[in-house]
């Protein structure tokens, strides 16, 4: 029988990952977080601590572009706490393209008094302790962070991440699109923040601005989880 | 300011009570929100669960329950809920469930309390009565208008010029020159006292310039005429606390130019119609007078522009509903005066003494445009139909016919003096409500609604006097009576209000549409003259009614400002469509799209029907129906 892309991924056990990752860590900000450790698997979601992310880049390569900026909002499947919303603005260790400042509307007198990387990513990572990550395409917040964290700490980084969209993936790209499909022009869905929102009749936020991105994308859970999962559903059942 | 709260801090700016607020409030409230998503169907609020926060729709639809399970309001986007509960006892109070996908904006306690406490206008948006702000918002309206706020009194820059009654004209007249008035007031001797209850003894008359030209030149009267023969003895006067509006409209109604001003019952002064006009230069008065000087239908029709213009001057000018809707009955009243001179004046001299009759709502002063012209005639009991009737008939041919062409259409059901059922002695008419009353049907009542508001406007109108105190007694002391037109008085109900580009009938069901007077003022104008009728009260208009009302008994003081506040403001909301439909060159209608409404029209047009609904449900239980026929 075909078997759903996802469903064959492999999650590691994050609390016990976690663990490991801890006992094996060099760097004192780095074995603080391991230490704080990740939820159990079978954490209902409805208990979860959950934090927002959302990384502004330079680009989409985390080996030659850089982080911008970063916002977090922290939330549970009951209340999204805004207030306690953080944004910190990084100094980039590559130069800044007159596309990205576009995109992003940062600009290099914004970025001019912004501490380095190597002086957010202890924050950061004190803010994240506990906490179960939240992003729309992990790829980006993963492979961004694991990458400062080599060029800060010598050491990369790992932590249990929820995938917006993924879960749309889950729903809306399970099978390669028919023949009769294809024949008949059926667009395959697209699985996009501000197109996920919108089927879940969720309001349009003007993008690209990383606070506002991760609240979106906090709401987008909520979402999913009210349509398709339930509180009690379990976290391993989530993360990746 | 972050530009991340931008996106919430302008959608809050666009939404009551939040657009009240300063940009510091606003970046604060931006930046302590808490966010929540709700599916459709699933359960915001639970009765008797605690509250700590505002909840502020920033997408979606909500519907809010009563304990009971019935509907109570349906809210959407930029609308909030759940203040009851905060203001109360920081329990929830309504229950509150998502309509649709929706997506909460939660507003800490802390804050609404704050801004509850320190921002007057965000309290009063959120006042825990609904009515409270019904009565804000009526109270509002009409506060810069002139006519409506300043005292008769103000305008007295004299004592008043008297006159003793056994002075002679001529002298009379050289006091009128000397001190430059139009206008003296004539005064017993000593020891000779007037009608203590018009004047109460300070005043036996009036005379005018006026009089003087008629009554004295025209006829030829010797200039040591006593002042007693040719002075007016039954004086209309006005008090000193009565609004400049109300006392223009005593003028227009009694075509009297000149008016004593009374604290209690001594005069302290007078006043002329150039008094009033130089407060206030453009009004409903002039229409009036160009209607008394036409000569013909056609020439009547000519000013129909004129009516609509001071129609919309008044609403623009912030007129209060009673002031309109007075002024366009006043209107209407002088071009049924004016046809009936010209149809004497076509026709002769009427054969016996006639009253004619203005029914609904120009006789209640409610009236505003585009309304049908409900008339009948009272005959003389001396009145012989077929030596008789065909000159009424004319005459009654002649003002519908006219009344048309002005713009008041006919009657669909016929109730016009044309209709011989309609143009009756006296005698006749006493049996008419007499029987209603006692014997009520499906279609007495229908008549009773329409007839039982009733005022003469031309010829002896004392018949009108008698008519009206005949259905006060009787139908005060007739609790089956009262019972039916109770029934009736609950057949047209509200909807419950507004969501989004429609309305919600309490049903739930959708409408595109509402019509103002059908679903609003005229079942409160039902309501309100079963209480009149109950408590026998003789006033025809509303408001009036209420007062008489309360002055009964029959409602409390609280019940009663609660209907004024509802009929004036569907009232308002009413005639403000009219004259915007009339400033686009549309017809005017009765009918409104919910996307013409303002938000705050739809918060206040919801508690005014609130109000309605509650008064139809007293008046079930206070008023026992009987079976009719």
């Amino acid at each position: 029988m075909f078997r759903p892309a996802h469903q064959q991924v492999e999650v590691p056990d994050w609390s016990q990952r976690l663990t490991t990752l801890a006992d094996q860590a060099q760097s004192p900000d780095l074995q603080a977080f391991y230490s704080a450790g990740a939820v159990a698997p079978d954490t209902p979601l409805e208990q979860v601590p959950f934090t927002a992310l959302d990384l502004e880049t330079t680009g989409i390569d985390p080996e030659q572009n850089s982080i911008l900026s970063i916002g977090l909002v922290p939330f549970s499947l009951a209340r999204i706490r805004w207030g306690e919303s953080r944004q910190w603005l990084v100094q980039p260790e590559t130069t800044l393209s007159a596309e990205s400042v576009q995109i992003h509307q940062i600009t290099h007198a914004d970025l001019a008094a912004a501490p380095p990387m190597s002086q957010v990513l202890p924050e950061l990572l004190t803010t994240l302790r506990g906490q179960v990550v939240v992003v729309h395409y992990r790829a980006i917040e993963r492979l961004f962070l694991y990458h400062a964290a080599q060029r800060c700490y010598g050491a990369g980084l790992e932590f249990p991440v929820v995938d917006t969209m993924e879960l749309e993936a889950r729903v809306y790209r399970k099978r390669v699109p028919g023949f009769m499909s294809r024949f008949l022009g059926h667009q395959p869905k697209s699985i996009r923040l501000a197109d996920a929102r919108s089927r879940f009749n969720l309001p349009f936020y003007p993008p690209h601005h990383a606070t506002v991105d991760a609240l979106a994308s906090a709401e987008l859970l909520q979402a999913q989880v009210a349509w398709r999962f339930s509180p009690q559903t379990p976290i391993r059942d989530l993360w990746r | 300011m972050q530009a991340e709260q931008l996106d919430i801090r302008e959608h809050l700016r666009r939404h009551p009570p939040f657009s009240l607020l300063s940009d510091d409030w606003l970046n604060t409230l931006a930046s302590r929100v808490e966010v929540a998503y709700f599916r459709a169907g699933s359960t915001i609020l639970q009765a008797g669960d605690p509250i700590e926060d505002l909840h502020y729709i920033r997408s979606g639809g909500v519907e809010i329950y009563r304990h009971e399970g019935e509907l109570y309001n349906r809210l959407g986007e930029g609308e909030i809920f759940g203040q009851l509960g905060l203001l109360m006892k920081g329990m929830v109070r309504f229950p509150a469930r998502a309509l649709e996908d929706t997506l909460i904006y939660f507003i800490p306690g802390d804050l609404f309390r704050a801004l509850f406490d320190q921002v007057g206008s965000f309290a009063t948006f959120v006042e825990i009565e609904d009515r409270t702000r019904l009565r804000q918002a009526t109270a509002n309206e009409g506060s810069r208008n002139e006519l409506m706020t300043t005292r008769v009194g103000r305008l007295i820059t004299r004592a008043p010029v008297t006159v003793s009654e056994r002075a002679d004209i001529r002298t009379a007249a050289a006091i009128m020159t000397e001190q430059n008035v139009s206008s003296v007031l004539v005064v017993p001797e000593s020891g000779d006292e007037g009608d203590p209850r018009t004047t109460g003894g300070a005043m036996a008359g009036i005379i005018t310039d006026r009089d003087l030209r008629r009554r004295v030149v025209a006829q030829g009267l010797p200039y040591d005429t006593p002042v007693r023969d040719i002075m007016s003895s039954d004086v209309v006067t006005v008090q000193d606390d009565q609004y400049l509006f109300e006392a223009l409209l005593i003028m227009l109604r009694e075509n009297v130019h000149h008016l004593p001003v009374m604290h209690r019952l001594k005069p302290i002064g007078l006043i002329d119609l150039s008094d009033i006009i130089s407060h206030e230069t453009q009004n409903s008065l002039f229409v009036v007078r160009n209607i008394f000087h036409q000569q013909s239908v056609e020439a009547l029709q000519a000013l129909v522009p004129e009516v609509k213009a001071s129609f919309v001057r008044m609403v623009n000018e912030d007129a209060n509903s009673h002031m309109v809707g007075s002024a366009m009955a006043t209107i209407g009243r002088s071009f049924k005066q004016h046809l009936l001179q010209l149809g004497e004046q076509k026709l002769g001299p009427p054969p016996v003494p006639y009253c004619f009759l203005a029914l609904g709502s120009m006789a209640r002063d409610e009236q505003y445009l585009r309304t049908d012209q409900d008339n009948a005639l009272v005959l003389d009991d001396s009145f012989v139909p077929a030596e008789h009737d065909a000159y009424f008939e004319a005459l009654a041919h002649f003002v519908c016919d006219g009344l048309a062409t002005v713009g008041y259409t006919y009657c669909k059901g016929d109730i016009m003096a044309t209709n011989p059922t309609w143009r009756q002695p006296l005698h006749v008419w006493q049996h008419y409500f007499t029987d209603w009353i006692r014997r009520p049907s499906a279609q007495s009542l229908l008549n009773s609604s329409i007839f039982f508001d009733l005022d003469g406007v031309h010829g002896d109108t004392h018949m009108a006097d008698q008519l009206q105190a005949l259905i006060a007694d009787e139908a005060s002391k007739t609790p089956g009576f009262l019972g039916c037109l109770a029934r009736n008085a609950q057949n047209r109900t509200p909807p419950l209000g507004f969501f989004k580009d429609f309305v919600v009938e309490k049903s739930g069901r959708h409408r595109n549409s509402i019509n103002l007077k059908r679903r609003g003022t005229a079942p409160l104008v039902d309501v309100i003259r079963v209480h009149a009728l109950a408590s026998g009260s003789r006033a025809q208009n509303s408001f009036r009614r209420l007062e008489d009302t309360v002055a009964a008994g029959f409602l409390t003081a609280q019940a009663a400002s609660d209907l004024r506040d509802a009929l004036e403001f569907i009232s308002l909301v009413r005639i403000r469509h009219q004259a915007r439909d009339i400033e686009a060159g549309r017809e005017p209608v009765n009918n409104i799209d919910p996307e013409q409404l303002s938000s705050f029209e739809r918060r206040n047009l919801k508690d005014a029907f609130q109000v309605l609904s509650n008064a139809q449900r007293f008046l079930k239980f206070r008023y026992r129906p009987q079976s009719t026929r």
